[in-house]
This record gives C-alpha cells, sequence and structure tokens, in this order.
C-alpha cells in the first residue's frame, strides 16, 4: 500500500470518521461538533487538492477491495471524478460553515450534521467509484443517508417528503440493480473505461443493451430528476435550507447527473451509445425536461419550491450536454456540472437567509429585500443572472457551448430549447429581481429579526457561503479560459474521450 | 398379505387417524393424545421393518429408533402435558385460545 | 500452535461443552450465568477452529466412541455446516450476553438449562450426517425451544408455546416416517449411502412428500406460516431472535441437504419450481402482512415469514452460485434478524409496549437500538453494504442467467416492500415526539443495546465477507449434490 492507493481512501475517510464521532457526541459539545465538522471539511478540501495536483503530474490514484471473488469495490481518481470531487470539497465545506449557523440552537444537531457528513460521504464515493458496482454501493447509501436529513423537522409535510423521495429513489436504485447486475452477467465486469467496455459484445445482444440503458438512465433519472422521475424534488424543499443545498447542488441531484455521464461515456462509450441510437431519446428526455421544470417554475409563489422546478429544469443541462455527440456539446455538459452547482447552491444560501432574518418564504413578500438585506440580494442576483445566461457569469459560459455542440451535432432544436429555456428563466427570475430592488418596502416583514449591525444584515456565517459562491459565478465565468477553471478541466476530460488522451 | 405388511398397514392407519385427531379436537388433552397416537403409529411402521424375513434376521436399526424414539415421545408428552395444566391454571380451560384453533 | 488446533477434536466440544454445562447449570444455578457465557466463548472459538480444519483438511468425520454408522453416531461437517455452526455461535454468544442483561434472576435459572440444550442441540443437528439423529436433535431442539416460548408463563405465550409445540411434534413425525420408509426401502440412514442406493420408487415419492411437508412446515413456509408469528412475537425477546435466527434454520438445513444430495435429482423441475413458488408467495404475502401490522413484534415476525421465501428462491434455479447465494442470505438473515428482534425487545422494555404508532417517544431515546434496526433493516432490504446485498447480487445474478426475470422482479419488488416496513418503524425517529415523556420508562443495560448494535453490524459487515466466506462453503462441494 502506498499513498497512492490511500488517497482515495482519505478522502472519503475524511468525512466518514468525523461524521461516526458526531454521531456519539452530546448535543451540548457544540465547540468540538463545529471543530470536527470543519477540520474534516478542510482536511478533505486538501486531500483533494493533491489529488488534484497529483493527476495533473500524472500519477494514477486506485484503491481496490474485493466485495465477491470476481466483484471488487474501486476508488479511482480519473479527470471526470476529480470535477465532482472538488466541487462537491469545496461546496461541503461552505455548506457546513452556513448550516452550523443556520441550525444555531436547533434540537438534534448532532443527529443532523453525522448524517451531513455520511451524506457528503456518499457523495464522495460515487464521485471516485470505478465500476458500475461501487457507484451502486454509494448511490444507495445516499438514498439512505439523505432521508434522515430530508425529514429532520419532524413536522407532518417533512414525513410525506421523506416518504415521497424514499419511493422515488429507492424505486430507482432497484432498477439501477437490476440494469447493473444484468450488465454485469453479459459481461463479466463493470469497469469504468474510457470510451466504453461495451462496443465489443456481440451485435445479438444489442437489444438487451438498449433496454439496459433505459434501466440505468432511469435509475440515475430519479435522483438527477428528469420529468417524469422528478417528483420528490419539489417536496423535499421542506428540509432546512443547508439541506436543500446539498440535495440540489452538492449531493443528490448532482450524483444522479454524473451517474448518466459515467454510464454515456464509460460505460457505453458516446460513440457506442450513439450507434445504438440512444443518444438523441436521452436528448429528448433532457430537453422535456427542460421546458417542463421552466414552465412549472414559472408558477410557483413559494421561493423554494421555484428553485427546486428550476433545478429540475436547469440539470438536465447536464444530462443534455452529454447527449449532444461532439465533443463541444460534451464540455458544455461537464462546465455546467460545476457551474450549476454554485449557482443554485447560492441561490438556496440565499432564500434560506431571506427565511431565516426576515420570515420570507414567498415570492410576493419579497418586496424591498434588495435595501434591507443588499448583500444577500446581491449574490442572489448574480446567480439568478447566471441562470439566465447573462454575459459574464458562469451560466453564459455554459449556455454558449452548448448552444455551439447543438449546432455542431447538427441538432438545430436544441439550440431552440435552450433559447426557451433562457427566456422561461428570465421569466421567473426577473421579477423576483424587480419586486426585491425596485418595489418599496412592506409596513413590516413577516418575521423580522432586527439586524445585528448596520451593515451586517446576517450572521457571518450565513452571509459568507453565498457572498463566496456568488463571487466564483463571475470568477467562473470571466476566467473561464484559465488553466484551472472548470472549463479548462472539462475540455482535458473530453479530449480523453473524444481523441484517445491526445489533446 | 405378509404380517410385516399388516403391521406396517397398520402403522399408517394410526398416523392418519392420530393426525386427524389433532387437527379436529380443541382440547389439549386430546391433541396431545392424538399425537402419541401418531408415534405409535410411526413406530408400528418401524416395527414392522424390522422383522426376521427370508433374507436376514432381525434388524436391531429400526429398534434402537423406536426405543429413542419413545423417549423422545415421553418427554415431548411430559412438556405438552405441563402446558396444558399452566394453560388451564391460567385460563380456567384446557383449549388454546384465540383465533387459530383449527390451525394447531 | 497450530497443531494443538488441528489435534482438539472441536466437532465433539461444540456438542458435548453445552450439553455438560446445560446438566450443570441445571443443579448448580450460581454458577450458571458463569458458564453460559463461558460456553459461548467456547463455542465461537471451537467453530474458529473447526473452520481451520476444514480449511486445512477438507470435510470432517468422527466416529463418536469409536461406533461408525450405522448402530453408532457419526459427525460430519462441511462448508454448509461451518456456515450455519458459525451463525449459531454468533447468535448464540451475542444472545446469551443479552438474555443475562434481560432476565430477572428467577428468570434466568429456568433459561439458562435449557438454552444451553437448546445451543447443544442446534450444534448437533449441523453436524449429524444421519437421518435418525437428524431427528433426534429436531426433537430436542424443538423441544427446548418451546420451553424457551413458555417462559414469562402468560397466557400468550403459553398458548404460543403449545401451538408451537404441536406443529413441531406434527413435522417431525412426518419427517420419521418418511425416515422409516426410506430405511425401509433402500437399508440406510446415511446420506451419502442413501444418495447412491435411491431409486425413484413410490416409496421414495411418498417419504420425500412426507419429510419436506414436515420439514417445510418446521421452516413455516407459506402456506405453512401460520404458526410463526403468534409464536414469535409472544416469545421473551431473546427466544424470539433465536427462533427467527436459528432454530427455524435447522429445518431448512436439513430440507437443503436433502435436497441437494439426496431428493434433487430425481424430484425434477416441477417440485423445484413448486417450491419457488411457495417462496415468491411467502415473499409478497409475509411482506404485505408485515406492513400491516401495529405492533413491532408481529411486523418483525411477518418479516421472517417474507425473508424465509428468499431462501427458496435457489431452489428453481439450482446452480451452485445460487445456493451460495441461498448461504449468504441465511447468514445474514440469522444476523440481522436476531438484531432486529432483540432492538424491538429494548423498544418494548424500555417503553412497555410494542404499538408502532406510538413508539416516537421510545425510539428516540434509545438511539442506539434504533440504529441497530436500521443497519439490520438496510440488510433485510439487500441495499449495499451488507450481507443481505451480496446475498441478493448472487440470487439476482443466478437468476437473470437462467432468464428468470419473474424472479428478478419479485426479489426487487421484495426489497421495496421490505424497505416499507422498516421504513414504517424507522420514520418513527425523526417526528417531533415529545421526548421527555410522561410515563417512567425502564432502564435498559447499556450491553442490550449493544448486542443489537453488535450483530446488526455484523450484518453489514458480512457485505465486505464474501471473498473468505464463498470458498469455505464450498468444502466438501457441498452444492454439486456429490456429497459427505
Amino acid at each position: 500500500m502506498n499513498w497512492q492507493v490511500w488517497l482515495p481512501l482519505l478522502v472519503v475517510l475524511s468525512s466518514l470518521l468525523p461524521g461516526l464521532i458526531i454521531f456519539v457526541l452530546p448535543e451540548n459539545r457544540v465547540g468540538l461538533r463545529t471543530v470536527l465538522n470543519i477540520s474534516g471539511a478542510i482536511a478533505k478540501l486538501f486531500l483533494v487538492g493533491w489529488m488534484l495536483w497529483g493527476v495533473a503530474e500524472g500519477h494514477h490514484f486506485e484503491a481496490r477491495l474485493a466485495l465477491l471473488p470476481d466483484i471488487e469495490l474501486v476508488l479511482r481518481a480519473d479527470p471526470l471524478a476529480l470535477l465532482f470531487v472538488t466541487l462537491s470539497a469545496v461546496l461541503w465545506l461552505l455548506t457546513t460553515m452556513y448550516a452550523i449557523g443556520y441550525l444555531e440552537g436547533s434540537p438534534h444537531r448532532s443527529r443532523f450534521f453525522g448524517f451531513f457528513s455520511l451524506c457528503v460521504t456518499a457523495a464522495t464515493g460515487v464521485a471516485l467509484s470505478g465500476n458500475l458496482l461501487t457507484f451502486l454501493v454509494f448511490y444507495e447509501l445516499l438514498t439512505l443517508t439523505t432521508y434522515p436529513l430530508v425529514v429532520h423537522r419532524g413536522t407532518e409535510m417533512a414525513r410525506q417528503a421523506g416518504q415521497s423521495y424514499l419511493i422515488y429513489t429507492l424505486a430507482g436504485g432497484a432498477l439501477l440493480l437490476l440494469g447493473t447486475v444484468w450488465l454485469y452477467t453479459l459481461t463479466g465486469t463493470l469497469e469504468f473505461t474510457e470510451h466504453g467496455f461495451l462496443h465489443e459484445l456481440d451485435t445479438a445482444h444489442h437489444p438487451s443493451l438498449i433496454i439496459i440503458f433505459i434501466l440505468l438512465i432511469a435509475g440515475m433519472g430519479v435522483k438527477a430528476a428528469l420529468v417524469p422521475l422528478h417528483g420528490w424534488l419539489p417536496k423535499a424543499m421542506i428540509a432546512p435550507a443547508p439541506v436543500s443545498a446539498l440535495l440540489h447542488a452538492v449531493a443528490v441531484v448532482k450524483a444522479g447527473a454524473f451517474g448518466i455521464v459515467r454510464v454515456v461515456y464509460d460505460v457505453y462509450g458516446v460513440e457506442f451509445a450513439q450507434m445504438l441510437n440512444l443518444l438523441t431519446p436521452l436528448a429528448i428526455a433532457a430537453s422535456v425536461t427542460i421546458i417542463w421544470g421552466s414552465l412549472r417554475a414559472l408558477f410557483q409563489d413559494d421561493l423554494k419550491k421555484r428553485l427546486a422546478y428550476s433545478t429540475v429544469s436547469q440539470v438536465s443541462y447536464i444530462a443534455l450536454g452529454v447527449a449532444l455527440f461532439g465533443p463541444i456539446g460534451t464540455i458544455g455538459g461537464l462546465v455546467h456540472l460545476v457551474h450549476q452547482g454554485i449557482m443554485k447552491i447560492t441561490l438556496f444560501f440565499c432564500a434560506g437567509n431571506y427565511a431565516e432574518k426576515l420570515g420570507i418564504h414567498r415570492i410576493s413578500q419579497m418586496n424591498g429585500t434588495g435595501r434591507r438585506m443588499p448583500l444577500t440580494t446581491i449574490a442572489f442576483s448574480v446567480a439568478a443572472l447566471g441562470m439566465m445566461g447573462a454575459p459574464l457569469t458562469a451560466g453564459a459560459v455554459s449556455k454558449a457551448w452548448l448552444m455551439d455542440g447543438a449546432t455542431a451535432a447538427n441538432m438545430p432544436w436544441v439550440v431552440w430549447v435552450l433559447w426557451a429555456s433562457s427566456l422561461l428563466n428570465a421569466a421567473y427570475f426577473l421579477p423576483i429581481l424587480w419586486r426585491s430592488w425596485f418595489l418599496s418596502q412592506p409596513y413590516a416583514w413577516p418575521n423580522d429579526h432586527p439586524p445585528i449591525r448596520q451593515w451586517r444584515e446576517a450572521p457571518w456565517l450565513l452571509l459568507l457561503p453565498p457572498l463566496v459562491t456568488g463571487t466564483a459565478i463571475l470568477v467562473a465565468g470571466v476566467f473561464a479560459t484559465f488553466e484551472m477553471s472548470p472549463l479548462a478541466w472539462a475540455q482535458l476530460i473530453t479530449d480523453r474521450e473524444y481523441f484517445r488522451g491526445v489533446p | 398379505m405378509s404380517v410385516a405388511l399388516f403391521y406396517a398397514l397398520a402403522g399408517a392407519g394410526l398416523f392418519s387417524i392420530g393426525l386427524h385427531a389433532l387437527l379436529v379436537h380443541r382440547h389439549l388433552l386430546r391433541k396431545i393424545l392424538a399425537v402419541n397416537v401418531m408415534g405409535s403409529g410411526v413406530f408400528l411402521v418401524l416395527a414392522a421393518m424390522a422383522a426376521p424375513n427370508a433374507i436376514a434376521l432381525s434388524d436391531p436399526v429400526p429398534h434402537a429408533m423406536i426405543i429413542t424414539g419413545i423417549v423422545v415421545a415421553v418427554a415431548a408428552t411430559a412438556l405438552a402435558l405441563v402446558l396444558m395444566l399452566k394453560l388451564t391454571a391460567e385460563t380456567g380451560q384446557a383449549v388454546l385460545p384465540g383465533r387459530e384453533e383449527e390451525n394447531s | 500452535m497450530t497443531d494443538v488446533w488441528m489435534g482438539v477434536p472441536w466437532a465433539v466440544i461444540l456438542i458435548v461443552l453445552p450439553l455438560a454445562a446445560a446438566m450443570t447449570a441445571f443443579v448448580w444455578p450460581r454458577i450458571s450465568q458463569l458458564l453460559v457465557l463461558g460456553c459461548s466463548l467456547v463455542i465461537v472459538l471451537a467453530v474458529t477452529g473447526l473452520a481451520l480444519q476444514l480449511w486445512y483438511h477438507g470435510v470432517f468425520h468422527h466416529a463418536l466412541g469409536g461406533w461408525g454408522a450405522p448402530l453408532g453416531i457419526e459427525l460430519y461437517a462441511d462448508g454448509l455446516s461451518l456456515v450455519l455452526l458459525a451463525a449459531t455461535g454468533l447468535v448464540g454468544a451475542g444472545v446469551s450476553v443479552y438474555a443475562s442483561a434481560y432476565f430477572s434472576v428467577e428468570e434466568k435459572r429456568r433459561f439458562w438449562p435449557i438454552w444451553l440444550f437448546l445451543l447443544a442441540a442446534l450444534n448437533a443437528l449441523f453436524l449429524s450426517a444421519d437421518l435418525f439423529n437428524l431427528y433426534v436433535t429436531l426433537e430436542l431442539m424443538g423441544l427446548a425451544a418451546v420451553a424457551l416460548t413458555a417462559l414469562p408463563g402468560s397466557r400468550d405465550a403459553l398458548a404460543g408455546a403449545a401451538r408451537y409445540l404441536f406443529v413441531s411434534l406434527l413435522g417431525s413425525l412426518a419427517y420419521l416416517l418418511g425416515v422409516a420408509l426410506l430405511y425401509h426401502a433402500f437399508g440406510s440412514l446415511d446420506i451419502a449411502v442413501l444418495a447412491e442406493r435411491l431409486r425413484p420408487v413410490p416409496a421414495a415419492w411418498v417419504a420425500l412428500g412426507l419429510m419436506s411437508a414436515g420439514l417445510l412446515l418446521k421452516t413455516a413456509l407459506f402456506p405453512l406460516h401460520f404458526w410463526l408469528p403468534p409464536a414469535h412475537s409472544s416469545a421473551p425477546s431473546p427466544v424470539s431472535a433465536v427462533l427467527s435466527a436459528l432454530v427455524i434454520k435447522a429445518s431448512l438445513y436439513i430440507l437443503l441437504r436433502l435436497w441437494i444430495m439426496l431428493f434433487g435429482p430425481f424430484a425434477g423441475d416441477g417440485v423445484a419450481a413448486f417450491l419457488g413458488l411457495l417462496g415468491v408467495a411467502a415473499i409478497l404475502w409475509g411482506s404485505v402482512q408485515a406492513l400491516r401490522q401495529t405492533r413491532l413484534k408481529l411486523l418483525v415476525a411477518y418479516s421472517t415469514v417474507a425473508q424465509i421465501g428468499y431462501l427458496f428462491l435457489a431452489f428453481p434455479l439450482a446452480t451452485v452460485a445460487s445456493w451460495n447465494a441461498t448461504m449468504v442470505l441465511l447468514l445474514s438473515h440469522a444476523l440481522a434478524k436476531s438484531a432486529m428482534f432483540l432492538a424491538a425487545g429494548n423498544f418494548l422494555n424500555f417503553g412497555g409496549h410494542d404499538r408502532i404508532a406510538d413508539l416516537d417517544h421510545i425510539v428516540q431515546r434509545l438511539p442506539l437500538s434504533a440504529f441497530a434496526f436500521a443497519l439490520a433493516g438496510v440488510s433485510l432490504m439487500g441495499l449495499p453494504p451488507s450481507g443481505g446485498f451480496i446475498g441478493k447480487w448472487l440470487l439476482l445474478e443466478a437468476a437473470l442467467v437462467q432468464g428468470r426475470w419473474d424472479l428478478a422482479a419479485v426479489m426487487l419488488l421484495g426489497g421495496l416492500l421490505t424497505a416499507a416496513y422498516v421504513f414504517k418503524v424507522l420514520g418513527k425517529s425523526f417526528t417531533q415526539a415529545d421526548v421527555a415523556c410522561t410515563y417512567q420508562p425502564k432502564e435498559i443495560p447499556a450491553r442490550m443495546q449493544w448486542v443489537a448494535l453488535i450483530l446488526a453490524c455484523g450484518a453489514i459487515l458480512l457485505g465486505f465477507g464474501g471473498t473468505p466466506l464463498l470458498p469455505l462453503l464450498e468444502i466438501g462441494v457441498p452444492f454439486d449434490g456429490s456429497g459427505p
């Protein structure tokens, strides 16, 4: 065992161990719990940074554990894995800080942060999975560890949301299991391989492979909230704001989208998938989701519900990018994996701040929030503009690449889908911005907490995370062409997939 | 019809009668008796096999089985009787309470 | 050191030690607790020793007192026996520790001797190689189990025990009659010898029917499961755990052995398909019934009915892989279900009731037990990483290779139904219950919580133990029908 084996394991353990210790901590050990949380998150960030450096240097990180005589658990750090793992490690640190501030003084915090850490552990495992079985293991673990967070509040609404979450995700997991075992009986291997491992299979198996593709995508699509498998996501917004951030940006939805990327690129191989005519149906499913999610978002008055439907729509950009045959669309999809994450997490942080400080849950209550909470509202506005694809934001970069990709893949209708989506995004975000900046404040807020000092509209733990991610949206948009930007990383991955590693 | 076959058929008959009684009767003592009748049927079948015939002398293995079986049956009967007495003391009657009388 | 391990007749110790301890505990109650705990430890050691012996020397034969078959008693062990002995050792040790805190001094005086008899009977059963020894040990086990069920002395417990006794006697008498017929027709009781002589004559068919029916009744396969939920739920919790985890597995073990070595080849696909169908029905019926229960222990008992169904899906598949899957499922069910019953026992003891609707006050004050229940549930659902997952994976793979989509679908559906009833209980951990409750709860000793948790963790860890376990199972290749 050398450090190249240990590193992926340590990345997983860096959130698992703090999580397990936190479970046994008494409720009132706030200081120790905070130290554990933050040090775990920083350790993970450090280890991921180390791994990024190592992969750029050409090192190969892999850990294996035999589960059955011929089936192994594999953790491997390839560029695609690092894209997701870096995203979730960075956002986890911010979300943890935010959650510590948000949940201050509320009950059951040991339980909450324990499952919170386990949830990120599972997401890290999903990212680092080196084969479909490992992916399945962590994917199901993610389901189990997220459920307690969704029902954390313990109200009747939360119970129903948790129930619906379980029904969707466990059924999806069953489909995924079926597809995985079936695939295994055909090939005898499940190892993620560049360009896929199925193209050498006898053509007699092609009908089975198509059905397996549908099973796998349906299994992943539940978490990625592909229409019509998205029903759980808007209901789950009943959970506390940090959990919504986790669901929408860090772990759950991302794991589903990431799984779709994995299946298309490293199980089937994009060329083989194109040969089986699987990409166009996927693109159609993604497009339907994009339009449907946006349309539903338009009619929500509840702020978090509108954001949830917005996620339904935006996450499918990733699946859409993957389904556009050709490198440009792929780059757009992959980079959106990161960009959607930072934009949506900013929006949820801000929504949490509005709810926490002013008691605002509805869009109709948001008049004049810009003057009362300027920093939060600036971050919110940047993220909303990013979602619309406004210039200089991260969203613009994703959308530009996706549109070019659609043209390159000779699917002009996708360009129209993207334009329509941008218009709808504008239609449901601009009214919010209008209300908060240009309408006057109401006589009283629903549940006002007086500001601590004049400029500090919220405790710094609640304020810092959205400001950081808001800045990141601009940075990722303006400096997209720099060497270590998400875009550059996405290009590196795409090079490997399409051009056999030769840039 | 040889004697051995007669014994074996009689044993099978006893087993069936006991089974019928076990299923039909509600009183615990009758059930216990029924189980014992079934046991005797099985032992009779075993004894029939041990009978000497043209090829071999009497076979000791079934005899050993019968003796062991009887010991087991005695123990089981004792346990059943204790349970019956306890249940009678508890409920006032020696029948199985509850919904599933017909089953056991 | 190795020689010492290899030289000791571990198999004999496994039977003689608990038997002697049982009698000692009976005449000398004061040291009985010490005796039981020591005995449990030695059993675990002895199983380890036996595993080493099997690993290096292959299958194990031992003629007690130098008397071989047919009159003497021969001990026999292969991979299949070893897995069940290991389950007995682990669950037995856990239950011994649990019971030492669960029962009052007066109850313990009666519990320990019978419990040791049960352990001796289980070990002896798994080490027997001839049909009549199997009968004797089966009866000894049944009587001890009935006595344990009756221990609380309440109306429900006595009635449950009496019902259980009659079912058990009926099952073993049917089995014994089948044995008599087989002996009459083929002149042997040794399974290996019988396997060579067996011909498809009417006597063999009748024997097959009688023995299978008797054993299925004792295993509580649908529709012969009617006696299980009341008996298993009315017994004291440690006893419920043993009944569900080990006792029903004993008759299943005999059935597996008979089927694989004796009846399988000539009974043919029709009977196997029928058993598989009963398994399917058990999964669906048991799960739905479990979901409908309002009492926790009944829910767990019906869950056993459902899980038994999984163990019968291997019969129509009938490949080495599917039998391996059955063994992994059997072992993980033993660990998970005992953990679940022990956790349920903690809830019941703590709050004085097991109504699921009012469980939230209790569950939230016993987080360790709730966690144990959750981990056990994960294994039962077949979610990774757990022994249940490995078993389900292997079984699913075997089903798909043979194109049995119906069985695959039932497995997945069964998993979802299991999730439904497990989360029906677990959801109670997350309600806004007023935890500062009005009644005075009974204190639960720490070890009762930890035992449940450790057994549940065992079921989870089994998910990583497939690599050493499967080669162990192949000792004596019990599953290709060539054996002992």
